[in-house]
């Protein structure tokens, strides 16, 4: 399978700050590959090297068979880029941007009409209102439209999901599927993990470092240990309490419960005995399969990184 | 959540011209408590978190909080309440010891207690040697961690927190959330607006907001029973949006820069 992006040690620094170390990858074909990880991580730096639009210091990386550096130009009419901070002109109507967007590449609406129409759609019944008073999803599917405009073979979003409710959220990852039929390859970031499953791979970056990469569940699988959700009344008390067992590993919060891990695995039968003691007798144990978060988690502990 | 009641909403309306945005809202928040205030872009959260917060009156409809009344009593609701959100928090060029300085005398405390504080904070998130730095000097993580502290320094009956977690690394996060449970375990109550449903499972409560009425109010569990679903944000996705694409959408929602 031809690869649409290979990148080989990428490095790049903004004076003394390492944006990125030693990142290397590829995409593959029509794959939707994510990258996952927090605020500051690097990710909107090296989709700037990928776009094309900062240089990298070390290493190379091909997109698409050009050379990001030396084949700028070429790979820039083949790249649609959207960018984290809202990329349409506010003062241009929903039907000019695009508009705008197709004569900037050299092609037509109409041309490419059958690539956007699903998404389109939905904003068409308001192509006179201006696109700064559009609410957050309708930005967001105008801002995809006009990436998509030119049918590059390669799309580029930068949290495209960041400040957009729960149901866009899921509408948006539904058009992204679909466009794979297009044979359009998508790179996309995000710092939610929930997120993460809805690709075919993905690579999550953690201090200017790639920690993993694989599919959602390889990595869900990847999970050394054995979890255990623990589940009672006053859930501050359950984590200070868990911190004090001799036998425990580690404590972290998780949605309505307490995820732990023991040492050899087994909380042994002294748990809830000790968690009564300490006056918690309304506690669930209960042995339950990792999510991508936990071995996130688990991957930061290993990680002799030192914090930025 | 046994506690008193912080927060009385009663038949609640806020128009805007013909837009109702917020429509008959009636809920209760009790003392120590986690409350997830979820909805749609444009459900109208925020509109009901301003006039929560004293910065917008009720049209019709009474708010009460911490005892005070947000239509006649909007200072002293202000004098009570703690706010943070990812977005805009702390002065980037101010250092840390002058961002607590800053925020403790604008909520009046006075300087022997405000300088006990301090000493206090940042023993206790182990910042002391960040002390002399400035904001823009620090990871992300330290700085929501700060931010938090801040909106609680001046021992607020009430906290509200919009998007608390978002974009910071799974650690600090849930070091983050561990300091949210302190919080209410002082019995602070603690008020969380947010995009991201897995935010919500944290919460002991979530009401969901849709075209500016409240849909759904109780226990993540007890919501995920009722609907069905194997997660908040599943229930979210049944019932938060109406099918037909709503008017309420394209109304952008009020500014909020000069929220604090």
């Amino acid at each position: 399978m031809q690869k649409i992006i290979e990148s080989l040690a990428i490095g790049k620094s903004f004076g003394e700050t390492r944006a990125l170390k030693d990142i290397s990858f590829s995409v593959n074909e029509s794959e939707i590959f994510g990258f996952i990880g927090p605020d500051g991580a690097g990710k909107t730096t090296l989709f700037r090297i990928i776009t094309t639009l900062l240089l990298p210091d070390e290493g190379e990386m091909r997109v698409m068979g050009n050379d990001v550096v030396k084949g700028f130009k070429e790979l820039r009419k083949n790249i649609g880029y959207m960018p984290g901070r809202f990329s349409l002109y506010q003062d241009l109507s929903v039907e000019e941007n695009l508009n705008f967007y197709a004569t900037v590449f050299g092609t037509t609406v109409k041309e490419n009409y059958d690539l956007i129409s699903d998404i389109y759609s939905h904003i068409e019944p308001f192509k006179k209102r201006l696109a700064g008073r559009l609410s957050g999803g309708m930005k967001q599917k105008l801002a995809l439209s006009c990436a998509l405009i030119h049918k590059p073979g390669l799309l580029v979003l930068d949290e495209p999901t960041t400040g957009v409710d729960a149901v866009s959220r899921s509408e948006f990852w539904e058009m992204l599927k679909k466009l794979k039929q297009h044979n359009i390859t998508i790179i996309v970031s995000t710092p939610y993990m929930d997120e993460a499953m809805r690709c075919d791979r993905v690579a999550l970056i953690q201090n200017a470092k790639i920690l993993t990469i694989d599919s959602p569940v390889k990595i869900k699988e990847g999970f050394t240990r054995k979890l255990f959700r623990i589940k009672a009344g006053s859930k501050y008390k359950l984590i200070s309490v868990l911190r004090q067992f001799p036998r425990v590993v580690t404590v972290y919060p998780f949605g309505d419960s307490v995820h732990t891990t023991f040492i050899d695995d087994i909380p042994d039968n002294s748990l809830n005995e000790f968690l009564v003691k300490a006056g918690i007798d309304d506690a669930v144990i209960e042995e339950s399969e990792a999510g991508i978060e936990d071995r996130f988690l688990e991957l930061m502990e290993t990680d002799k990184t030192p914090p930025l | 959540m046994t506690g008193d009641t912080v927060i009385s909403v009663k038949d609640l309306v806020k128009k805007f011209g013909n837009f109702t945005a917020n429509d008959n809202l009636n809920f209760e928040v009790f003392e120590g408590e986690i409350f997830g205030f979820l909805g749609a872009n444009g459900a109208g959260k925020t509109t009901a978190i301003r006039i929560l917060s004293g910065l917008s009156r009720p049209t019709s409809g009474r708010a009460t909080v911490a005892g005070f009344d947000a239509g006649t009593q909007p200072e002293k609701i202000k004098k009570n309440i703690g706010y943070m959100c990812q977005k805009f928090s702390l002065y980037e060029d101010l250092t840390v010891r002058e961002n607590i300085m800053l925020y403790g005398g604008i909520y009046g405390m006075k300087l022997p207690a405000l300088k006990e504080r301090i000493h206090q904070l940042l023993n206790k998130l182990r910042f002391e040697e960040y002390e002399n730095r400035i904001i823009s000097d620090l990871p992300l993580g330290l700085r929501q961690k700060l931010a938090f502290a801040i909106a609680v320094l001046h021992e607020p009956r009430i906290v509200f927190l919009d998007e608390p977690t978002g974009g910071v690394d799974p650690i600090t996060r849930r070091q983050f959330w561990e300091m949210i449970y302190e919080t209410a375990s002082m019995n602070i109550t603690v008020f969380v607006t947010t995009h991201y449903m897995d935010e919500a499972e944290y919460c002991d409560r979530v009401s969901i907001m849709s075209e500016g009425k409240i849909v759904a109010l109780d226990t993540p569990a007890e919501l995920k029973r009722q609907y069905n679903a194997e997660s908040v944000e599943e229930v979210f996705v049944k019932i938060a949006r109406p099918p037909n694409p709503p008017k309420s959408g394209l109304k952008p929602e009020p500014d909020t820069t000069g929220m604090i």
